[in-house]
């Protein structure tokens, strides 16, 4: 059913310097599912984050939200129409305190334009409280977000992501850089948060336990194009792409 | 603690002219690059640093002298609309230098501030050149004050003007759009990813400070009775930066505190020896090397971060 599909992107095309990053792709995700994108290294997978959120403008094909278009939009636009995204290499307010990080996300779900309240009231503080408390950072709530390890500043930045309540969320690479130790108990606190919200997900990941654990559906991407899709048990008995992907990634 | 000293600094000023009236005019002068000083104060927020709001401060004092020609001689009707018009001028300049940063921000700064300048100076039938315009005594509320009356008015005037505005400005950069603003120099892109308009952010404040830098302009024509083209000469919107650094720009009250500091250094220095710039540059190389929040660091209690 279409009211089903939050996000479908169709025949999108993407080249930098003669190099075919997205070929011709088309890809959907339904309501409520955790989609995995996997490719090779420079295959294009976060090319397609970068387009679904308006940081670059496929050559051609088109972007829908909800059925909406969004092909082009200027970020900050997507952000406002319900997609969020957390990514690769955590984007903070690094100076600021965890819980501000929060509440300036809080403060942007509902529109900035008031220069006559403070950003710090009894609600919305306790709103981002909870938010931390969600995703486990609930100590870390006045540490300067600079000081978390990794793993929290992955947590933060999703958190902040998630403080927009979007309809869709994007991670790029949430386990990368993050101790093997620490990866599952940071994607158990992840799946938690998107679960309790109802969120749909698309996540660019090279971690094959991860996704294998984690991912409703699996795309395979790889030179700019898809090569296969489904569950993880059958991507992952797919000898094309345990030779050609799961190998290198 | 910081109540009582903001109180006693308020009242030191409002009682130091009493005692020696030669400081009413200093103080005055102090306020009014105050009010400029906070407008760059406000940028440097964002990671924005203008060599040129000295412009804001000479358009607004500008208008006083030609509201003046015009024929309007109210004092509260002249600082009013100076201050819209250094805002509105904010507004038009902004509008395109928002989309720049760093050296490029700053340059663009420098360089229309520099026309502005060369148009101050040159279009002599209008703005009467190097020499300027006289800036005559306004009347208050219709009633006309002698000189020294209207000096004393417009310095208490001043004084409740920056713990108004001081106030105001103390509740605009706590708000969202205040803290966006400091958000702009951390995370742009996060900022972006919210979907905040960081140029709306970014013109907002411009706007603002050029208000404030256009306050102070205005403050400062009627001080000194006339406008010339150095009021917006480059060195005077160094000067700006200066006074924003050396106060701290931690807090509103900075660069008060860092005007007030260099205006009586700077009578200080030049009553004891002409080579006052020595004392003062000494004095500075100072102060940044001990205090690098400024003069507000002393007073601002900071919280070590936990760990």
């Amino acid at each position: 059913m279409t009211s089903d599909v939050i996000l479908k992107a169709t025949d999108l095309r993407v080249s930098f310097a003669g190099i075919k990053a997205a070929d011709g792709v088309n890809i959907q995700v339904n309501r409520g599912e955790f989609v995995a994108v996997i490719g090779p290294n420079g295959s294009g997978k976060t090319t397609l984050l970068n387009i679904c959120t308006g940081y670059i403008t496929p050559g051609s094909g088109s972007v829908h939200l909800e059925g909406a278009e969004i092909t082009g939009l200027a970020p900050r636009k997507i952000a406002r129409l319900g997609i969020a995204r957390a990514f690769q290499i955590p984007q903070l307010f690094s100076d600021q305190s965890v819980i501000n990080n929060i509440m300036l996300g809080l403060a942007a779900r509902h529109g900035l334009w008031t220069a006559l309240r403070p950003l710090e009231t009894p609600a919305r503080r306790k709103e981002a409280q909870d938010l931390l408390e969600l995703v486990g950072l609930g100590e870390d709530a006045n540490r300067i977000s600079s000081t978390l390890p990794e793993g929290h500043r992955k947590l933060l930045d999703i958190a902040v992501a998630l403080a927009l309540e979007p309809r869709l969320l994007l991670l790029d690479e949430p386990t990368s850089g993050v101790s093997a130790l620490d990866r599952f108990p940071l994607m158990e606190a992840i799946m938690g948060a998107i679960r309790q919200r109802r969120i749909s997900a698309l996540f660019v990941e090279h971690d094959m336990d991860v996704v294998a654990r984690y991912a409703d559906r699996v795309v395979v991407w790889n030179a700019g194009q898809i090569m296969a899709e489904g569950t993880p048990a059958e991507v992952f008995s797919n000898d094309e792409v345990l030779k050609r992907v799961v190998g290198v990634a | 603690m910081r109540f009582q000293t903001a109180a006693a600094s308020l009242l030191g000023l409002a009682v130091l002219p009493i005692l020696m009236p030669w400081l009413e005019f200093v103080l005055t002068l102090a306020i009014a690059k105050g009010f400029a000083a906070l407008g760059v104060a406000v940028l440097l927020r964002a990671g924005l640093i203008s060599i040129g709001h000295a412009m804001f401060f000479a358009a607004s004092a500008y208008g006083v002298a030609f509201l003046s020609r015009a024929g309007v001689a109210d004092f509260a009707l002249a600082m009013l609309a100076s201050v819209l018009l250094a805002a509105s001028l904010g507004v038009i300049v902004g509008t395109f230098l928002v989309r720049y940063r760093a050296i490029f921000f700053a340059m663009l700064n420098l360089a229309v501030s520099m026309v502005f300048y060369a148009l101050c100076s040159k279009l002599y039938g209008l703005t009467g050149g190097t020499d300027g315009m006289a800036v005559p005594i306004p009347t208050v509320f219709g009633v006309s004050l002698p000189d020294p009356a209207f000096k004393s008015l417009l310095y208490y005037f001043s004084l409740i003007l920056m713990v108004v505005v001081g106030f105001a400005l103390h509740h605009y950069l706590n708000s969202p759009l205040g803290q966006a603003l400091s958000a702009v120099h951390s995370n742009e892109i996060r900022l972006e990813y919210l979907g905040v308009p960081v140029w709306a952010v970014l013109l907002i404040a411009y706007a603002a400070s050029a208000g404030l830098a256009g306050m102070g302009g205005a403050i400062a024509g009627f001080a000194v009775g006339r406008v010339v083209p150095d009021f917006a000469f480059w060195t005077a919107s160094g000067h700006l930066i200066l006074i924003a650094v050396l106060g701290g720009i931690g807090g509103v009250p900075g660069a008060f505190i860092g005007a007030v500091f260099l205006e009586l250094l700077h009578s200080a220095a030049v009553s004891v020896t002409d080579a006052w710039n020595l004392i003062v540059g000494a004095a500075l190389i100072l102060v940044i090397v001990f205090l690098p929040s400024g003069f507000y660091g002393l007073m601002k209690q900071e919280k070590a971060p936990s760990l």
